[in-house]
C-alpha cells in the first residue's frame, strides 16, 4: 500500500487520539519503525495490521474508523491541501461528484504510483447518485463516504450518504443531494495555495 | 455591452458555421474582446472585465488597453488584422500589467469594407501571477480550459515535492549519524580503527607532516583479571577521557583494539615535543583509577614514527614501524616511549 495512505491512518491516529495511542498501534502492528514515510510503499499486510490494532484499541467497527479517516482527511487544518486538491474538481458538489470517475487518474497524475480504486459514478435522478468502488482496498468505500461527507460540508451541500455494501469486491456507495446550497460552504480561492 | 459578437445579424454570420446565439462567446471564450474596425473595444468577456473592475472597457482603443510585446507591431488597427491567426503577447498597459497570451480572428467586412476582430486572450503561464493579483474562481475559466488542471498539478507537484524534500531531511540526519556511529568506538566514544584508517589516509593524500603514535596501556590485562570486565571497561574509558585531555582538538586518538590505541598529530614533527607529551601521558595514566572500591592501576608504553622518515609515506608502513618501536618500549620494561628508527638513522 502506497505510503501516503499508511501515514494518512497514522496521521489521523496521531491528530485524533494522541501520540500514545499511535505508539501502542504501532507496537501491536509491529512496524518496523516508529512512523510511516509518506512517499515510500510497504506490504499491504502492513495497513491491516495496523487498522486491526486501531480496531482493537479503540473498539470501533472497522466501517467507522475508515469513515473517520475520510473525514479526517478533508477537515482537518493539517490537510488543507488535500481538500484545496479536491476542490479544484469543481465549483459546485454535484461537479464535485461528477469528476470522481476522474480521480484515480487524477491521484495517479500527482502521484505516479498512487493506485487507488477505480470508482464510477452513476445518477439515478431526483439527486440520487450510486457510486462504485472497484476492488483492491477494501474499506476504501467507507473511507470515501468520509471523504464525500465532509466535501459536501465544505461546498455547503446537504447529502444523506449509504453504504450499500460489497459484492464481489465492489462496494456501493448511495448519494442522496437533498440540497445543493443548503450553507454557505467553505470559501475556496484558487490562487489561495496552503504550500 | 450587448454581446454583439451573436445574432443573426452578427459580424458572425454567414459562411459555413451558423450563427452564435447572444452570449456564447461569453461561455466559449470568457476572455475575448470584440473590436470594432477604429481598433476600439465593443464587447469584453466577462473575466476579463474582473481583471478590470473600476474600468468601462468597452468604448476604449485596444491600443490604450495593451502593449503587444510580440511581435513588434506598428500602430494601428491594419498592423493587428495582419496578425490574425498567429500567437501574440500581450501585456496590459496600467497596474497590475499581467502578461497575456492571444490570438486574433478578423470579422467580416462591414458595408464600407472594414474589418472588426475578436481577440482571444489567457493568462498562460503567468496564470499563477493573474491569481494574486486578481480574485478568480473556477467558473471564470471555461470549462474546457486547462487553467484549473494545470493549477491543480501545480499544487499537487508542490506538495509532493515537500513530502520528497521531508523524506530526505529525514535521511540525511540518519545517514550522519548512521556514518558518525560507523566510525566511533561505542565503549570509549573515541574513533575506530575506521575513521582512524580514514584520516590517516587523508594526511598522506595531502602530504601533511604528521606524527602517528601508537599506545598499548601496560598492566590492564591484571586489571580485567583481578577486577572483572565492567573495570576494564571502566579503565578504558578513563584513559579515552585522559588522551583526548592531554591532545590538541586537531589530534586524532583512535581505539583500534582491546587497550590498543594510534593517535595522530598532523603539522607535529619535533621529537622534543612529542617526548613531553608521552611522558605527560604515563604520568597521567599511572594515576590510579578508581571503580567502586578497587584500585586501578595501568600505564602506557607507546612507540611513534614520523612522516618525516619516509619519501613516500605509506599507512602500513608507518603503523608496523610505530608498532616495531611500541615492541622496543615494552621490552625496555613498559611505561617507556621510543621513537622508531630508520635504517639510515640505525646503521
Amino acid at each position: 500500500m502506497h505510503g501516503l495512505i499508511n501515514r494518512s491512518i497514522e496521521c489521523f491516529l496521531r491528530d485524533t487520539y494522541g501520540v500514545g495511542l499511535w505508539a501502542d498501534v504501532a507496537l501491536r502492528a509491529d512496524l518496523p519503525g516508529t512512523s510511516f514515510e509518506a512517499m515510500l510503499s510497504y506490504e499491504d499486510a502492513l495497513t491491516w495490521r495496523v487498522l486491526e490494532a486501531a480496531e482493537a484499541l479503540l473498539k470501533k467497527p472497522r466501517a467507522v474508523l475508515l469513515e473517520d479517516v475520510g473525514t479526517y482527511l478533508v477537515s482537518h487544518a493539517n490537510n488543507e491541501g488535500l481538500r484545496r486538491l479536491l476542490r479544484f474538481a469543481g465549483v459546485g458538489y454535484e461537479d464535485f461528484l461528477h469528476s470522481l470517475d476522474d480521480l484515480p487518474d487524477r491521484a495517479r497524475l500527482a502521484v505516479g504510483d498512487l493506485m487507488i480504486p477505480p470508482l464510477e459514478l452513476s445518477q439515478q435522478g431526483d439527486g440520487r447518485f450510486v457510486l462504485r468502488c472497484g476492488p483492491g482496498m477494501p474499506g476504501f468505500g467507507h473511507a470515501l463516504i468520509g471523504v464525500l461527507r465532509a466535501m459536501a460540508d465544505d461546498y455547503g451541500a446537504l447529502v444523506m450518504l449509504d453504504h450499500l455494501g460489497s459484492r464481489r469486491g465492489i462496494e456501493t456507495i448511495e448519494i442522496r443531494l437533498v440540497e445543493r446550497a443548503f450553507t454557505e460552504g467553505r470559501e475556496f480561492e484558487l490562487g489561495a495555495r496552503t504550500g | 455591452m450587448t454581446g454583439r459578437e451573436g445574432g443573426a445579424k452578427g459580424p458572425l454570420a454567414g459562411g459555413l458555421v451558423p450563427a452564435l446565439p447572444q452570449g456564447s462567446l461569453d461561455v466559449l471564450c470568457p476572455m475575448h474582446l470584440v473590436l470594432d474596425a477604429a481598433g476600439q473595444v465593443v464587447h469584453a468577456g466577462p473575466t476579463l472585465r474582473r481583471l478590470r473592475p473600476g474600468q468601462v472597457l468597452t468604448g476604449r482603443p485596444f491600443e490604450d488597453l495593451f502593449e503587444v510585446q510580440r511581435p513588434q507591431l506598428p500602430a494601428g488597427m491594419a498592423a493587428l488584422l495582419d496578425q490574425a491567426g498567429t500567437r501574440l503577447h500581450l501585456r496590459l498597459r496600467d497596474h497590475p500589467r499581467t502578461g497575456l497570451k492571444a490570438v486574433l480572428v478578423p470579422l467580416a467586412p462591414d458595408d464600407a469594407g472594414r474589418r472588426g476582430a475578436v481577440v482571444n486572450l489567457s493568462f498562460g503561464i503567468s496564470i499563477d501571477e493573474a491569481l494574486r493579483d486578481y480574485s478568480l474562481h473556477s467558473n471564470d475559466f471555461a470549462p474546457t480550459d486547462l487553467a484549473i488542471e494545470m493549477l491543480y498539478l501545480t499544487e499537487a507537484k508542490l506538495a509532493v515535492l515537500d513530502s520528497w524534500k521531508d523524506l530526505n531531511q529525514r535521511l540525511q540526519g540518519a545517514k550522519i549519524a548512521a556514518e558518525e556511529q560507523a566510525y566511533t568506538d561505542t565503549l570509549t566514544g573515541l574513533k575506530n580503527r575506521r575513521a582512524m584508517d580514514h584520516v590517516l589516509a587523508r594526511l598522506i593524500r595531502a602530504g601533511e607532516p604528521f606524527a602517528l603514535m601508537h599506545l598499548d596501556l601496560d598492566w590492564f590485562k591484571a586489571v580485567n583479571d583481578s577486577h572483572g570486565h565492567a573495570a576494564g571497561d571502566h579503565v578504558l574509558q578513563h584513559v579515552a577521557r585522559a588522551l583526548v585531555d592531554e591532545t590538541r582538538g586537531e589530534d586524532t586518538v583512535a581505539r583500534i583494539g582491546g587497550d590498543e590505541f594510534v593517535l595522530l598529530f598532523p603539522h607535529l614533527l619535533r621529537r622534543a615535543r612529542i617526548e613531553e607529551i608521552a611522558q605527560r601521558l604515563i604520568a597521567r595514566l599511572e594515576k590510579p583509577i578508581l571503580f567502586g572500591t578497587a584500585v586501578c592501576r595501568v600505564s602506557c608504553s607507546m612507540g611513534t614514527t614520523l612522516s618525516s622518515f619516509y619519501a613516500a609515506p605509506r599507512a602500513d608502513v608507518m603503523l608496523a614501524d610505530a608498532d616495531a618501536a611500541l615492541y622496543a618500549s615494552k621490552k625496555m620494561g613498559r611505561a617507556q616511549h621510543c621513537f622508531f628508527r630508520p635504517r639510515a638513522e640505525a646503521g
